[in-house]
């Protein structure tokens, strides 16, 4: 296990390396002045692009332009915004547990509603059971996740009524900010109409959560499913069964194990689609995550947002993913040969 | 076998269950008290500073001014009077150079988290609050780039002499030179009154950045937070000089995309909305639960010519020009009829308003004699500016400017529509790179004065606000003789003489004057749209149906 260990905290190394130079290399292929790039300052008068120069070492070599970026990426100092010059990192630690709530609701959903649904549809794969929830897991798939959001709000906010159009919750609700989660800031929070603000911004959760989850429950629920039938074929079943024990039992101790198994793995490989179809959940339903922040970053010609955006996104998505294979591997020695 | 399928189906049954649970008692919400009488307001923006004095943008002054700040005088507006605001009472100097106002003395700034004041309103800071704009040593004139774009517009520091405190509650205005228009530039949303107390506060912490960021001023509302992009919340200020200010609670939820405030007034989430589309109006009108305000704003619509660039310098072709457009058809298209054609740029509303001038006639016949007399029987091509943005005045320019293309090709003018990005749009237009351009102006005042200075002075020209390029000695005359005089028969006349004028010489057409709309649900009331500026939300009410 330590060698597995070592052995893929190795590879990380590299791929932040891969990122870390990406991410540098950005700030000069974006158009535009390279000081404005770094720091995201809008107006430079002569003298303060003097002392911008040296700080940033562009007076230096490459290298050492990198390993001085590196250092204030470390340092915390990520350059302002052009639209609202204030500090990247300030504006993206706000941002960053919204997208964060949504999309672990969502994958939860995915769970308890996907594993489930899959097993059902293994059991009896000809059944009409089974054959549905096939059929609806295939339609789940292929719905585009723009049309769908605005299908619901249509419904559910337009027609009916039932559920707010947009953001995270009444905007009358105020709640002081702590963790920037709000289910937890509302529950810590000394107000007097706790429940109330509860109530409202789980309404306001349901239907981004709904869209952000169609799709990998729809993933999941194929996955569990094939893996079921997979293993319901293999011999150790077949020798179970032989000796006596009946299907419940034989699916609790033999095939749910083995066949859930991989289902970790899936949750590393689903983060990073999560992560891009949250940022279109955001847009539709004016989620102030950080999704929607880099879409907007992106029109506005932002670059150094845009630059800070991938940065943390794709840390986060590689940290998750390596953190599932580790997980997997824990659960599974086979995986650590591999 | 049946047993491991019943316990997999429960929890899918039981979260259906929960979420049906969730939707039917969505029906009937349990609201604490803070969120009853609170009220939303979605705009269009964010704003861009939380001081008036450095803005001009319409959504920035609709959010902070009126609801934020108090000013020395105001304007009443059902009939454009100006009344008593901070200052009870002023006498204007025989010469007309000399304002002296006797300031109210029970008025406090706002108590917030940031700033809590020790004294009340008086004469300090008035002088803070105007030698901020004009006095290059001021501890704060420079804060936000020392820019303070409506008083640069109408030469503010050149007119200000002085501003003096007599004692705690006088206070006086030297000016340069008699300016009928001065007391109309002191009603505008920007000429806000800002606290002297919180400014010495600010230095003595040395953060004066937060001026212009955390708000202290007099008026029905206290600033709470801002989030940006997001919202902006007030809290009710209890102290409140004039009192009978109606909700605890006032939040701007910052919507920027139109359709998507609209759905939010559709489900409730927001009780008013700012501007919602022409187009969407009959839509909006059609809903029991949603009522459309209209009211008749001070602004214009217009097409003008690059005086200086021949062949626009001869009048004949701008007279051509003007009688090859269909307006008709132009208000019936771009503003679906929600305005009043313009026959000058004044609009009716104004009291200077000129209603001898002939209306616009629509002829390309003649167009075509008038350009063949000028030296074009087979005409030229021109380009037509259309501004990319979306304002009152002009809905759709770019809609506009194909209208004018097929009417110009009548008569055999060939127009092409150039467009750029809203910013790089005005900077070309400042150095008079155009044709023609088709943009608008909406009044800050009600003073007549605010469309013809601004517009087509030649002190205009030479800011760059002046769209026509032109400058005309003896239309400079006029319009500055008539500030000279308090005098409003005498004003009067002098303006009728103006628009006669602009009418002779079309250095610009004018097209329409549109209506300001606003959707408000039926379950608010007390709120009406201010035709001289920002909305004041003071009075607004939530009624139990």
């Amino acid at each position: 296990m330590t060698r597995y260990l070592l052995r893929r905290l190795f590879l990380m190394a590299f791929v932040f390396l891969a990122l870390s130079l990406l991410a540098f290399s950005l700030s000069y292929l974006f158009p535009g002045d390279i000081v404005q790039n770094l720091s995201g300052l809008r107006q430079i008068d002569e003298s303060q692009r003097q002392q911008l120069i040296s700080y940033y070492q562009l007076d230096h070599n490459i290298l050492q332009q990198y390993l001085a970026f590196l250092t204030r990426i470390a340092h915390g100092d990520w350059g302002q915004s052009f639209a609202s010059q204030q500090p990247l990192l300030q504006e993206i630690k706000l941002l960053l547990p919204a997208t964060l709530e949504l999309a672990s609701y969502a994958l939860l959903l995915s769970f308890v509603v996907g594993i489930p649904l899959g097993i059902v549809a293994a059991f009896k794969p000809d059944s009409v059971v089974g054959k549905s929830i096939s059929a609806v897991a295939m339609i789940g798939y292929s719905l585009p996740i723009f049309w769908w959001g605005l299908l619901l709000i249509m419904f559910f906010s337009l027609a009916l009524g039932w559920l707010p159009s947009a953001g995270r919750i009444g905007v009358l609700y105020e709640i002081p900010h702590s963790s920037g989660f709000m289910l937890y800031d509302i529950l810590l929070a000394d107000i007097d109409y706790r429940s109330e603000a509860l109530y409202n911004a789980l309404q306001h959760l349901l239907l981004p959560t709904i869209v952000l989850a169609t799709f990998p429950t729809t993933v999941m629920i194929r996955f569990v499913r094939d893996a079921m039938l997979n293993v319901w074929e293999q011999n150790y079943i077949k020798t179970a069964r032989a000796k006596g024990l009946n299907r419940g039992q034989v699916l609790y101790r033999h095939g749910l194990r083995n066949a859930l198994l991989p289902v970790i793995r899936q949750i590393g490989l689903q983060f990073s689609t999560l992560i891009t179809l949250a940022m279109l959940t955001e847009v539709i339903f004016s989620w102030p995550g950080i999704g929607r922040w880099l879409i907007d970053s992106i029109y506005q010609r932002n670059y150094p947002a845009i630059q800070a955006g991938l940065l943390v996104i794709s840390t986060m998505v590689i940290t998750i993913n390596m953190l599932t294979e580790i997980l997997h591997a824990f659960f599974n020695p086979l995986a650590r040969r591999g | 076998m049946n047993l491991p399928i019943k316990s997999f189906l429960y929890p899918i049954t039981s979260s259906a269950l929960t979420i049906a649970v969730l939707l039917l008692a969505g029906c009937q919400p349990q609201l604490p008290e803070t969120a009853r009488s609170g009220l939303v307001y979605c705009s269009e923006g964010s704003p861009e500073s939380f001081n008036p004095q450095l803005v001009t943008s319409g959504t920035t002054i609709d959010i902070i001014s009126q609801q934020l700040y108090d000013r020395l005088v105001d304007i009443n507006p059902d009939n454009g009077d100006i009344i008593p605001g901070l200052a009870t009472d002023w006498q204007v100097s025989a010469d007309g150079t000399r304002y002296q106002f006797t300031l109210r003395d029970d008025v406090s700034f706002h108590t917030t988290r940031y700033f809590a004041p020790e004294r009340k309103f008086n004469a300090t800071d008035v002088v803070f609050t105007f030698n901020r704009i004009t006095d290059p040593l001021h501890p704060f004139h420079l804060q936000g780039g020392g820019v303070y774009p409506y008083f640069q517009s109408v030469d503010w520091a050149a007119l200000v002499k002085q501003v003096q405190a007599i004692d705690n509650h006088t206070v006086v205005f030297e000016l340069q030179r008699p300016d009928s228009s001065f007391l109309s530039n002191l009603t505008t949303d920007f000429a806000a009154i800002l606290s002297a107390e919180y400014g010495q506060q600010l230095l003595a912490g040395n953060q004066p950045g937060q001026i212009d960021r955390l708000p202290v001023g007099t008026g029905p509302f206290r600033f709470r937070e801002y989030q940006k992009d997001i919202l902006v919340r007030l809290y009710r200020n209890n102290d409140y000089w004039r009192g009978d200010t109606q909700p605890e609670q006032l939040v701007f939820d910052i919507v920027p995309n139109n359709a998507r405030r609209m759905a939010k007034l559709f489900t409730h989430e927001c009780d008013i909305v700012s501007y919602p589309r022409v187009a969407e109006l009959e839509l909006i009108a059609a809903r029991p639960d949603v009522t459309v305000q209209e009211s008749t704003s001070m602004n214009v619509g217009f097409w003008a010519f690059n005086t200086q660039k021949p062949p626009f310098d001869q009048l004949a072709v701008r007279q051509a020009l003007a009688m090859a457009i269909n307006r008709a058809a132009i208000l019936q298209a771009v503003y679906y009829g929600q305005a009043t054609p313009a026959y000058g740029i004044l609009p009716p509303t104004s009291w200077a308003y000129n209603d001898g001038l002939p209306a616009p006639q629509y002829s390309p016949a003649k167009a075509r004699a008038l350009l063949t007399e000028a030296g074009y029987p087979n005409g030229f091509t021109m380009d037509i500016w259309a501004m990319p943005v979306q304002r009152l005045y002009n809905p759709n320019a770019l809609k506009m400017a194909e209208l004018m293309q097929a009417d110009l090709a009548q008569i055999g003018v060939k127009a092409n529509i150039v467009s750029y990005e809203w910013n790089s749009f005005r900077q070309k237009l400042g150095n008079f790179e155009h044709d023609s351009v088709l943009i608008g102006w909406a009044a800050d005042n009600p003073d007549p004065d605010n469309f013809f200075r601004p517009l087509l002075s030649c002190a205009a020209r030479d800011s760059g606000s002046n769209r026509a390029n032109w400058c005309d000695p003896l239309f400079d005359e006029i319009i500055s003789k008539a500030l000279l005089t308090a005098n409003q028969q005498q004003r009067r006349a002098l303006y009728l003489t103006a628009q006669q004028y602009l009418h002779q010489q079309q250095p610009l057409i004018a097209i329409a004057h549109s209506q300001r709309f606003q959707a408000i649900s039926t379950s608010v009331k007390g709120v009406s749209i201010n035709p001289y500026g920002g909305i004041s939300l003071q009075h607004a009410a939530r009624v139990e149906p």
